[in-house]
């Protein structure tokens, strides 16, 4: 199998990340106080006068806060342009878009990767963080910029599950919310794929406990094979088929040449293996460590005594969720409890499955069903809040 | 008048109310715009639901057999359920779940008991087909069918209050049989009712 290229520890060292520092640090859900808190984040448009028009984004297990610009470190566009920008669904002339790196993140907030005062990273004696404990540090962001109510909150998977959390942990500062294709836990069988990931990264000898800085390799196989079993769970078989089917690279086109065991026989396989070799010149081992464990303890029923309503008891939030109906790992089923849930305490709620192929992935890709349903649901939004129309 | 004016008219302004079988969400845009009313829709076509919310209408997927048993107990002021009740699983537990989380229920339906129905049945011998029941036997999804006179029946048997009715025509305008139940159940194309559940009796009396 070939070494999936990589450079020497990720590149995102070099690239100085756009920050607040909070000196209070930060109480954790595990108990452990971080003393400093870094927040990297990016903005988009303008905050208007009575700092009305923020929308906050959040991002998914492998994203960052480069929603919506070249990244500085891949070169490639933002994560989220299909949504974010001038006339677009997150109408970057009407809102002010906020999005922060995780907490647990590798693009410049407090993470793994972070230097402690000895001079060393914190690798694998990074606290263990929860969702709730990412959507405190966005809070504190918030709070920095001077808002007070965020106009909306969204996001699609992990960023979903912040969203809810938004809602349970600071319902007054939410005027709207948008978790898309997302739980209100994480299910066995995810945390199962997630397992897998690890695991691969355990067994890479480059891993060497996590404590890969002393000597510069990164596990990078382990990471790869993390990112090309995860990467499988964000499409469908349709999209597979239509993509690759079974499709031979063109460089084994004699059937006598392709029944080898090694190499990349077929499209898909090579298809997969870019992606895992991409992935590791812009992610961390540890942080995909850290933010995995993170998703898997997401369960706010479990915060909730057990009642998924209870977390949303008297809430004032209009939602809309969005799934996919393609998207198997976190099925339209999903939403609908959350939709069920929200229904118990009578809240103001939209619900549409998008009809595609596309799986889980389907909500970061062009779906106009999605964008429309989204730009309707802010436009509404925003009548009901009295955010003035913008002047052209 | 259309069905959805004397629907509108029907209803208090600044109420809340959940529309089911909403489609793409007119009532509820009207009952915002011109009576304030915090309005709703679950609608079962999920084409329809994208395009009620893609108009910043707050909608949502949902079926009126499996999805009121979420709702508590008088979430709602008024629950509509507009040329749908024929066509739902089982009207009566709908019916019972609208008069539990809401005070009010506003009910339109076709009439099975019109008389071109019953002559078409009488004559021919077979199901009949006329503007308001358009589709034959095995295609429609109106699958509980009922006339003027057994919607009473049931209103009685069930304990709600009928404050007011009134037959129409296919296109939902008003008709002078609203006067007398007897003749409304042979000459309207439609009924549209407003009952009071228990919740609103309780709330009167106290």
């Amino acid at each position: 199998m070939d070494q999936p290229h990589v450079s020497p520890q990720a590149d995102t060292d070099d690239v100085a990340h756009a920050h607040v520092v909070f000196d209070g640090g930060l109480a954790l859900d595990c108990g452990v106080m971080l003393p400093r808190l870094i927040v990297a984040y990016r903005t988009y448009g303008t905050l208007n006068a009575d700092r009305s028009n923020a929308i906050l984004v959040c991002h998914a297990l492998t994203g960052d806060q480069y929603v919506a610009e070249e990244h500085p470190v891949t070169g490639r566009p933002g994560w989220w342009e299909a949504i974010v920008g001038p006339g677009k669904p997150l109408d970057t002339d009407r809102f002010f878009i906020v999005c922060a790196n995780v907490l647990g993140g590798c693009m410049g907030s407090t993470g793994p990767r972070t230097l402690r005062d000895d001079g060393t990273p914190w690798g694998t004696d990074f606290p263990p963080v929860t969702v709730r404990d990412m959507v405190r540090a966005q809070k504190l962001l918030i709070d920095h910029l001077g808002i007070s109510r965020l106009f909306a909150v969204i996001g699609g998977s992990m960023g979903g599950m912040q969203v809810l959390q938004w809602v349970a942990t600071y319902p007054a500062c939410v005027f709207a919310a948008i978790p898309v294709a997302c739980a209100s836990y994480h299910s066995a069988q995810n945390i199962a794929f997630h397992e897998v990931g690890r695991q691969a990264i355990f067994a890479d000898p480059d891993w060497q406990g996590g404590r890969y800085w002393q000597n510069g390799r990164v596990p990078a196989r382990g990471l790869a094979v993390a990112r090309m079993c995860a990467h499988i769970t964000y499409l469908s078989e349709e999209a597979l088929t239509r993509k690759f089917g079974r499709r031979l690279q063109s460089a084994a086109k004699d059937p006598t040449e392709a029944l080898g065991l090694f190499g990349d026989i077929f499209e898909v396989e090579s298809y997969l293996r870019h992606q895992g070799s991409t992935f590791v010149n812009r992610f961390d081992a540890n942080s995909y460590l850290t933010i995995t464990r993170a998703m898997d303890y997401f369960d706010l029923a479990a915060d909730a005594g057990g009642d998924l309503a209870t977390a949303f008891a008297g809430t004032r939030v209009r939602f809309l969720l969005v799934s996919f109906s393609s998207d198997w790992l976190f099925p339209t089923e999903e939403s609908r409890r959350i939709v069920r849930a929200l229904n118990r305490v009578a809240a103001n709620v939209s619900f549409v499955e998008v009809t595609t192929d596309k799986g889980h992935d389907a909500f970061l890709l062009d779906e106009p069903d999605f964008h429309r349903t989204l730009a309707g649901f802010l436009g509404g939004c925003a009548e009901h809040s009295g955010l003035a129309k913008p002047t052209r | 008048m259309s069905s959805l004016d004397l629907i509108v008219e029907m209803i208090a302004p600044g109420t809340r109310v959940l529309d089911i079988g909403c489609g793409d969400g007119l009532l509820i845009e009207r009952l915002f715009r011109d009576k304030g009313c915090d309005a709703r829709g679950i609608e079962i076509d999920m084409a329809a639901v994208t395009r009620a919310v893609s108009h910043g209408l707050p909608v949502m997927q949902g079926d009126a057999d499996l999805d009121l048993a979420h709702y508590p107990d008088g979430a709602f002021d008024y629950v509509v359920l507009s040329r749908t009740l024929q066509a739902v699983e089982r009207p009566r537990e709908v019916l019972r779940q609208m008069l539990r989380i809401s005070s009010r229920a506003v009910v339109s339906f076709p009439n099975f008991g019109h008389w071109q129905v019953r002559w078409q049945l009488l004559s021919g011998g077979r199901m009949p087909m006329t503007a308001t029941w358009d589709r034959p036997w095995h295609e429609t999804p109106n699958i509980h069918p009922c006339t003027v006179a057994d919607f009473f029946a049931l209103c009685a048997a069930e304990g709600y209050a009928v404050e007011r009715w009134l037959a129409t025509d296919d296109a939902g305008r008003r008709t002078p049989w609203r006067r007398n139940a007897w003749l409304a159940n042979i000459f309207a194309e439609q009924a549209l009712f407003l009952l009071a559940g228990q919740r609103a009796r309780a709330m009167a009396a106290a």
